[in-house]
């Protein structure tokens, strides 16, 4: 058996389960505590660990999408820390909040960490939500919202002939037949590709809006190995920010998720499996480039964002598809993608390894 | 796009064992900066009032943008704000583009446990400079009702947090026997250590413990005069291997323990008075930096007290005092600045409460203490204090000790 080429680390880490719920359009019958609930069962039943055995917890979510603030208090009660726990969240997507565990794990003071995150869009309009991350000042009071903001990103990718629609319908066709094999997708088969949302965007090339939820056990060393038949090795996670305004950056290209892909050693060796985050046709196209990925690799063989887009939760959920193909054999190496902020501001690469036989 | 300035993640550690770890590498403060906190700070913008901090913590440290790996920034509820997520909007301002950005967010409990996330990324030797910065402008909205959102079918916070506390603060009083005086001490002794320090939000000069005594009353038993206020401020620090240390220009201090826990809002038999949660971090501490006797090895503490009944409740919870006992060291003078165990000798968040802020400010405020950089309210010779931060209902708890030398486990 060979292990896993994580010696650039101090420590190796692995994800040695996932779960997530099944992504609707509405749980207008669940609090967030319920649909999370469910979720961390499954994912530390996985392990045959209790709450009470894991190092450190560490979620990630949104008091603008709970409308409340500390919104997190509550789901917190699903985890049921008691006795205390050594726990921590993140305003972010829950791939950020697997990265804080992993660190966590990295300093020695954890083995083992249960990550979770979820999002419930269907109470509000998460097109107007979004508008409240924009700068405050000279571009929220604007409410350009977040599909016309995909839109100038995929009008410059058009422009630069790096696409078209086709090209585009293309891709959201195959990740919607892709997820005809996920349960938990939201939308599972063909859809229509439609009319127009904002030009040159169609219903087809945007997300699904829903609720949903996820949770990853992370675990280092030989205490991977005993939880999990096959661990997937994280070998590599890196994440970088770009400048906010959308006029200082080249919208067809990604420099952050490339600058984060190197130092996650993306590019050491190929990948068979990419999941990426991306909520819209159009942005998997800039992934792709920045991400070097050839015809070869399967992406988003789970059906990724196109399919079910849990704000908070799909970035983890990418990472978490990724070690389940690991974990199943149905990938040795494989990449993961997050994301954050309008068209692509912030960008997390994982690369996720199995030992091979 | 710039890389130049971050880290190689396969820098200095060793090869270990499968599951062994090397030993964490140690994490030093080498710089601090903070604004100067007010009521409001209508001269700048959000990004203008975090730069300000920022920049002060790098000069302190003598360092430029290009030498910080990652920035690793926190705040209470966006709502505060009125922007979602506002890291984003911030990465130019902080000098993150091209770099990683982390967001924490526990409650009140943030400041601290945003220093604690950076501390970790250097601990691990993920990154070896970290600049983290924690912030809240208030006056952007109404930071009591921000609290108070109605949402269906759960329970109301009721008029913000002085409101949730009040009857545990009675219920402190009723079962320890304090005199009902000892939180308007507390108030009293803070404000007038707020005199000395140049960034408290507060500088009543005109204090007394009349005035203090004679305040209205806002939730019974708290008084006004024994609230914290409502502030813009921010605080910065630049955390640091040991190697960055090395070349720091002013004396670093070194974080000797760190610590976070958490327990659910409510839950039958939870101790809102002692919260389990709080006495296990500080347990947890003490054991990382071999304090066996916390009242006479630590120096100092900065200590989050936003309603002058918790300093008491703390000391017991933080093990300073045994249960019961809290109010008579708050009485007999032993946290006044010049006592035998100081405790915030800058105002406290009885003086200054940028609320996300304020736990980082609590832990700067103990590291500037043993740097000897807290000028007029610096206690003489403190070699080792406490910085401590909590947040929600008294369930979200985050703490470090930072000490002179460099530790030697």
């Amino acid at each position: 058996m060979t292990g896993p080429r994580t010696s650039r680390y101090a420590r190796d880490v692995a994800v040695v389960a996932f779960a997530q719920s099944d992504h609707l359009r509405r749980t207008d019958e669940l609090s967030e505590v319920e649909m999370v609930m469910p979720v961390l069962h499954e994912v530390l039943a996985a392990t045959g660990l209790k709450a009470g055995e894991i190092g450190f917890t560490c979620s990630g979510s949104s008091d603008y999408l709970a409308g409340r603030a500390f919104s997190f208090t509550m789901t917190l009660d699903g985890v049921g820390a008691w006795p205390p726990i050594s726990e921590s969240h993140v305003e972010m997507d829950g791939a950020w909040a697997l990265y804080e565990a992993w660190v966590k794990i990295q300093t020695g003071e954890a083995d083992t960490a249960l990550v979770y995150s979820y999002g419930k869009s269907s109470p509000g309009s998460v097109r107007d939500v979004l508008t409240r991350q924009l700068d405050p000042y000279y571009l929220a009071p604007l409410w350009p919202d977040s599909v016309a903001l995909a839109a100038l990103q995929a009008r410059a990718l058009i422009d630069a002939g790096e696409t078209d629609e086709p090209a585009l319908a293309a891709i959201a066709a195959r990740s919607r037949a892709d997820a005809g094999a996920n349960p938990h997708a939201q939308l599972r088969g063909a859809v229509p590709q439609g009319d127009h949302q904002v030009r040159p965007l169609r219903t087809g090339d945007c997300p699904p809006i829903g609720d949903g939820a996820a949770a990853v056990v992370l675990a280092a060393g030989d205490l991977a190995r005993r939880l999990c038949e096959r661990p997937a090795w994280i070998t590599g996670i890196d994440h970088r920010i770009e400048a906010h305004g959308l006029g200082l950056r080249d919208l067809t290209d990604s420099p952050s998720t490339r600058t984060a892909a190197e130092h996650a050693g993306l590019f050491d060796a190929p990948v068979d499996t990419a999941e990426l985050h991306a909520p819209f046709s159009s942005q998997e196209v800039v992934l792709r480039k920045a991400l070097r990925l050839g015809d070869t690799v399967a992406v988003n063989p789970s059906g990724g964002a196109l399919a079910a887009n849990p704000m908070m939760a799909a970035g983890l959920i990418r990472i978490g598809e990724a070690a389940a193909r690991i974990h199943r054999g149905a990938s040795d190496r494989a990449v993961a993608h997050a994301t954050s902020g309008p068209c692509l501001q912030q960008n997390l690469v994982a690369v996720l390894e199995g030992d091979r036989a | 796009m710039s890389t130049s300035g971050t880290s190689d993640p396969s820098s200095p550690s060793s090869p270990s064992g499968i599951s062994g770890a090397p030993g964490k590498e140690p994490v030093a403060v080498v710089g601090i900066g903070q604004t100067k906190h007010v009521a409001a700070r209508h001269d700048v913008s959000i990004a203008g009032l975090v730069r300000e901090a920022a920049t002060r913590a790098l000069a302190d440290a003598e360092l430029t943008w290009a030498d910080i790996d990652a920035v690793v920034i926190g705040k209470a509820p966006d709502f505060f704000e009125g922007v979602m997520m506002p890291e984003l909007y911030l990465a130019d301002a902080l000098g993150a583009v091209g770099k990683p950005m982390l967001r924490v967010h526990t409650a009140g409990s943030v400041g601290g446990s945003t220093a604690l996330v950076a501390a970790n990324l250097v601990a691990a030797r993920v990154h070896r400079t970290v600049l983290t910065l924690a912030f809240e402008k208030q006056s952007e909205s109404n930071a009591m009702w921000g609290l108070s959102l109605p949402v269906p079918f759960q329970q109301p916070l009721l008029a913000g947090a002085g409101g949730f506390f009040a009857p545990h603060v009675r219920a402190y009083m009723r079962r320890t026997g304090a005199p009902d005086g000892v939180g308007s001490l507390v108030a009293y002794k803070d404000r007038r250590n707020a005199l000395r320090n140049p960034y408290a939000h507060l500088h009543e000069h005109d204090i007394t413990l009349e005035k203090v005594q004679a305040s209205p009353m806002l939730w019974d038993p708290i008084r006004y005069s024994e609230t914290c206020p409502s502030s813009d401020g921010a605080c910065a620090m630049v955390l640091t291997d040991r190697a960055g240390a090395a070349r720091s220009p002013h004396p670093p201090a070194w974080v000797h323990g760190g610590a976070m826990r958490s327990e659910p809002t409510l839950f039958a038999g939870k101790d809102f008075v002692s919260p389990q949660a709080g006495k296990d971090c500080a347990a947890d501490v003490y054991r990382q930096a071999g304090i066996t006797d916390p009242r006479r090895e630590i120096d100092a503490v900065e200590m989050y007290v936003p309603f002058s009944w918790y300093e008491p409740m703390w000391l017991e919870n933080l093990g300073f005092a045994e249960e019961g006992e809290g109010w008579k060291l708050t009485e007999a003078g032993v946290t006044e600045i010049d006592g035998d165990l100081p405790v915030n000798p800058s105002g406290g968040v009885l003086s200054t409460n940028p609320i996300g802020a304020s736990g980082m400010i609590r832990f700067a405020e103990a590291a500037l203490q043993v740097r000897g950089q807290a000028g007029e309210h610096q206690v003489p010779g403190a070699r080792r204090a406490l910085g401590h931060a909590y947040g929600g209902g008294a369930q979200f708890f985050a703490m470090w000790l930072v000490g002179a030398q460099e530790p030697t486990t």
